[in-house]
């Protein structure tokens, strides 16, 4: 019982974290960064950094026991 | 030889009546107020049977006998043990820690003697 | 230039190389020792990184920017709805699903007719894809060779041929080892990770070697090509675009799910549900790893040719020739060779089960070759069926490469796939989703929106190509202006994807929903519905599923079939398996009932699908057709079974909780139970203690007349005194229950305390004289006046002087007795200067029976009931009665009585 609770509150939360990270990596959001950093472009960074962010917590809350 | 008994009770007017009594009967008589002084005259007054109440200060008859019986000198020792209270485990407690006999207070004193002189082997 | 044997040589070699990883994982599986981990089930999914990944996001990237990095956050967000993926897979294990065709086929009552439109949308959809691979391969082959191939060459001199060749076998070998399609293929899978691994280093390599080795590090391959606008420009990406920036992001989620090979790899090759768990961040990350060096490839490739006409979609394999790393070049090839073999064979192993069963099997069923009271072993025949159906599929691929060449039917191919098998989304989601969609509804969509996926997009590729005209993209349809192609209604300002996604989605949905709002589902349906639906809600499938089947079949029948289609051997195994789930020993002995005519069925679902499956069951029982109302009756009650076993469930937890409540209330009263026999143990020690004298020393006296007369006296005396003691001991038991139970009888009044306070010292006053003890006091004349029981009162006052006095010195005792109003209240003091007490006796001597020192000399005179009667007296009053020591130090007990209210009023008047 636990256990299937336990699963069902993990997808719910990488279900939010869907939900989170579409608009982030849509229009208008995708616009706004320019310039650059280190002789990097903005949106180079905003990207990656975004989608790496979204990828490290989903694995925390996929990977994290008992949670 | 008269045989030497202890007299371990915290109570002064049940000692005087133990004691009374024992002496009428010709035994020598030492008596104790608490447990450690019991232990202690064990040790020096080397008694060979040992009238033991069970709710007294400091040690109870039960710490005692117990005490007694972990020491091999004491095994010719003959330890009977007074009461006040009669509930069943208690007279089963103190007979596993080693107690010769059980006498639930009040007692008869013509029982009591009778007892304590089977024990000690005198007819 | 390399030489070309050699090339060709090492691209053999590798395929060996994978063949070889295949067999192992195949030989561990055959084993029981699985090599399928999560992580290796995480990284086959990156089967979805084909060549037009390796090759073709670098070309992407030269004209559009970042913005091809949308195909891979269509799938890490698609991924983190990974519930919807458990559903699948759930479904597709209970339902032994062995492809997208009979998914849909199989929730919209096992139709043959859905199962044959999905797989030509299928094959049409993604043979072009996989004739994308072979180009690739073919393209890289002509680079790393250095001579373009001659398009008039020969067919059977061209590598390309060979390449498809090999894969074939290798689909074949791997593919087809067993019949039962839902058997998993273990070790193309471990392949399938392998070559990921492969193309995901040698992508990384080339990238890393080009962005440190060639350039300066990221920072100044950037600041270069930011020098020139032409590149600057890509460095951002415009609002114009925004709308295809969504628009792929959704269609990739969806191609995710849908392209035939992902569905193979995800769902029917998944071992155990929770390697989704991994899958749902490492794949993910896997995209974003392998697409870091994409974008400055692009940038790299662009300054590096400068614009000279070299094809964006090499600068993997030209840019390190270009430097002269011809073993990096190489690497890369193999990398690219990597990434289309793996993507061709999963996704002609997934066509050529959709094919086999969705499109042969009907036909040949229907013929008479395959009679049905036949008793012919099929089982070889099916097995050639799909290695005929991959022959032909891999063929077709190649053809329609050789056919295409350099058009934009081909090249333009990847994202036109995508689209195709987007139109399965609503029938999919609804199926999943939503009980009323229906197979009418489905058709409709299916049809719908693949009419306008072939209008919007891939014809107009073909005009593109010059194969069609294009008066249907430039004028319209029959020259009608608002039904250009690719302006359909006078949309523009799209995209052509976008533009068809929209179309063709608005159809597919539209039809599907308004379709199956207007009809009436068939009673196969609504099962199938339920048991999709629902599949997390139940658990067993047992009682409603086998109901709703009735007819009479026989077993013999039914096992010939079983062993027809899946061959004898692995009939019997599974009817065993079977068996035994039912706690039987003998399969011969299995009752021909629902449950077993449903095994049946399953069972064949998984060799030749659930359309086909059907139909052969159906053959060789009589069922009896349910009508709609009875199957929708059966499936109420069903639910209505489960609401009450929820009930049940709500029940029994209640009881749960209340039988938890009447042991923690039954643990309370056998405490309570132990105190009391301890209290009433303890009394009976305190009883029998004086009677133990008084009786040894009578019988004494009365055995023997000739005691003296000194000790008569003095036993009398004890007697005398044991027996008040006794007597004391009986009225304070009493006194104490009386007390405790409420009944004690109080008569209150006005009560002059320092009154009571002076009459108690009266009354022991013989006492102290006694004892030699000093009695002092500092009371006032007279004291407030308190509401309370003055014999009450006068019993504390006394218990406490008596106390006193009994635990002073002889001679040199002192008691001291004080009184103080303040705070609404007065506060008696008796002070002694006694041996005190320690902190912990501080409260135990309010405890019945608990007294305090060695009371050995006065013991006869306390019985331990005093102190705790005098609390709950002063208690009753509302007052407090502690006391404060220090060993050594003296004691002070103190009491409080509140003053009544309006007396304190009148003293503030006074004052």
């Amino acid at each position: 019982m636990s256990r299937v609770r336990h699963t069902s509150a993990v997808r719910q939360r990488l279900v939010a974290l869907g939900l989170v990270g579409l608009p982030l990596l849509t229009f208008p959001l995708v616009s706004l960064p320019g310039g650059e950093i280190g002789g990097v472009p903005g949106l180079f960074w905003y990207l990656f950094g975004i989608w790496g962010g979204l990828i490290g917590l989903a694995a925390w809350v996929a990977e994290r026991r008992g949670g | 030889m008269a045989h030497k008994i202890l007299i371990a009770d915290d109570e002064p007017n049940i000692v005087i009546s133990l004691e009374f009594l024992m002496k009428k009967e010709g035994f020598v008589v030492a008596v104790a107020g608490d447990g450690e002084e019991a232990l202690a005259k064990v040790a020096g007054f080397q008694p060979d049977l040992l009238l033991l109440d069970v709710m007294m200060p400091k040690k109870s008859g039960f710490e005692v006998c117990e005490a007694l019986r972990a020491d091999n000198a004491n095994a010719a020792l003959k330890i009977v043990m007074l009461t006040a209270k009669g509930r069943d485990t208690e007279v089963a407690k103190g007979l596993a820690l080693g107690a010769d006999a059980y006498v639930t207070k009040p007692f008869s004193t013509k029982d009591l003697v009778a007892k304590v002189k089977s024990m000690l082997g005198i007819v | 230039m390399i030489s070309g044997w050699f090339v060709m040589l090492l691209a053999i070699g590798y395929l060996g190389l994978l063949f070889a990883v295949a067999r192992f994982g195949d030989a561990r599986a055959d084993a029981g020792k699985s090599i399928i981990t999560a992580n290796v089930y995480a990284l086959s999914l990156a089967v979805y990184c084909t060549s037009w990944t390796f090759y073709g996001s670098v070309g992407r990237a030269t004209s559009g920017g970042l913005s091809f990095l949308t195909i891979y956050i269509g799938p890490t967000l698609m991924l983190l709805f990974g519930t919807v993926i458990a559903k699948m897979i759930r479904i597709s294990k209970a339902q032994r699903i062995t492809s997208i065709a009979d998914f849909i086929a199989s929730r919209y009552g096992k139709s043959q007719l859905l199962a044959g439109l999905v797989t030509v949308i299928a094959v049409i959809g993604v043979v072009p894809y996989i004739a994308l691979q072979l180009k690739a391969v073919s393209a890289s082959f002509d680079i790393v060779f250095g001579n373009p191939v001659d398009a008039s060459e020969p067919w059977w001199a061209d590598s390309t041929l060979a390449i498809a060749a090999v894969m074939a076998v290798f689909t074949i070998l791997f593919g087809t080892r067993h019949l039962d399609a839902t058997e998993r293929h273990e070790g193309m899978v471990a392949a399938v990770a392998f070559e990921s691994v492969v193309k995901l280093i040698a992508f990384l390599a080339v990238g890393l070697f080009v962005t440190y080795g060639v350039f300066g590090g990221l920072s100044d391959l950037f600041r270069k090509a930011a020098a020139s606008p032409e590149l600057a420009r890509l460095f951002t990406v415009d609002a114009s675009r925004s709308g295809s920036w969504l628009a792929l992001i959704v269609l990739s989620a969806l191609a995710i799910l849908f392209l035939p090979r992902q569905f193979q790899i995800t769902v029917v090759e998944n071992v155990d549900e929770s390697h989704l768990r991994r899958a749902v961040w490492l794949f993910p990350l896997y995209l974003l790893v392998i697409n870091i060096f994409v974008f400055p490839l692009a940038l790299g490739g662009l300054l590096h040719f400068n614009g000279g006409g070299m094809d964006a979609d090499t600068f993997v394999l030209t840019l390190p020739m270009a430097e002269g790393a011809a073993g990096l070049a190489l690497f890369a090839f193999i990398g690219g060779l990597s990434a289309a073999t793996g993507m061709v064979i999963v996704e002609t192993i997934a066509l050529s089960t959709m094919v086999c069963n969705d499109l042969v099997m009907p036909w040949l069923l229907r013929s008479r070759w395959v009679n049905p009271s036949a008793r012919k072993d099929l089982s070889g025949l099916l097995l050639s069926i799909r290695r005929g159906a991959i022959t032909v599929i891999l063929l077709l691929g190649y053809a329609y490469f050789r056919a295409a060449g350099e058009a934009y039917a081909l090249v333009g191919i990847g994202l036109i796939s995508f689209s195709a098998v987007a139109q399965f989304a609503p029938a999919m989601f609804g199926g999943m989703y939503w009980k009323q969609g229906n197979h009418a509804g489905a058709v409709a969509g299916l049809l719908g929106g693949f009419g306008v996926w072939l209008f919007t997009l891939l014809l107009p590729s073909f005009a593109k190509s010059g194969w069609i005209g294009k008066g249907f993209v430039e004028d319209g349809l029959f020259g009608v202006d608002t039904l250009k192609a690719q302006a359909l209604f006078g949309l523009t300002g799209m995209d052509e994807i976008s533009h068809c996604l929209f179309w063709s989605l608005l159809v597919n949905a539209g039809l599907y929903v308004a379709v199956s709002l207007l009809t009436k589902p068939g009673a196969v349906e609504v099962t199938q519905a339920e048991r999709f639906v629902d599949v997390f809600r139940r658990p067993g499938d047992g009682g409603a599923s086998a109901r709703l089947w009735r007819g009479s079949a026989s077993a013999t029948d039914l096992v010939a079939l079983l062993e027809r289609f899946l061959g004898p051997a692995r009939a019997q195994q599974q009817l065993a398996a079977y068996a035994r789930t039912r706690r039987l020993d003998d399969w011969k002995r299995l009752p021909a009932d629902a449950d077993f005519v449903q095994f049946a069925e399953t069972e064949l679902s998984g060799a030749i699908g659930s359309a086909s499956a059907r139909v052969m069951v159906g053959s060789v029982v009589q069922e009896e057709e349910l009508g709609l109302e009875e199957v929708l009756d059966i499936l109420d009650e069903a639910s209505q079974v489960r609401a009450y076993s929820r009930e049940l469930e709500a029940k029994s937890k209640e009881l749960e909780a209340a039988t938890a409540e009447l042991r923690a209330a039954n643990d309370r009263l056998l405490e309570l139970d132990r105190m009391k026999d301890d209290f009433v143990s303890t009394v009976t020690h305190e009883l029998r203690t004086p009677l133990t004298s008084i009786r040894a020393l009578s019988e004494m006296l009365y055995d023997d007349p000739r005691i003296d007369l000194n000790e008569r006296k003095r036993f009398i005396g004890i007697i005398v005194t044991e027996a008040e003691r006794l007597t004391r001991l009986i009225n304070q038991i009493l006194d104490m229950a009386k007390l405790e139970s409420g009944r004690a009888e109080w008569t209150n009044g006005a009560v002059d305390i320092v009154a009571v306070v002076r009459e108690s010292m009266d009354s022991v006053g013989q006492l102290f004289r006694e004892k030699g003890v000093e009695l002092a006091t500092c009371l006032p004349e007279s004291g407030p006046i308190v509401l309370a029981d003055r014999d009450r009162l006068t019993q504390v006052m006394i218990n406490l002087l008596s106390n006193a006095v009994k635990f002073v010195p002889a001679k040199a005792g002192r008691v001291t007795v004080a009184m103080v109003t303040a705070a609404g209240e007065v506060r008696v003091e008796v002070a002694d200067n006694g041996p005190g007490l320690a902190a912990d006796e501080c409260e135990v001597i309010f405890e019945k029976f608990r007294q305090g020192g060695n009371t050995m000399t006065d013991k006869p005179q306390g019985t331990g009931l005093g102190l705790p009667i005098s609390r709950q007296i002063v208690e009753y009053f509302g007052g407090r009665l502690w006391v404060e020591s220090e060993p050594g130090q003296g004691a002070r007990f103190l009491f409080t009585v509140p003053l009544p209210a309006e007396q304190d009023n009148n003293q503030d008047g006074d004052n």
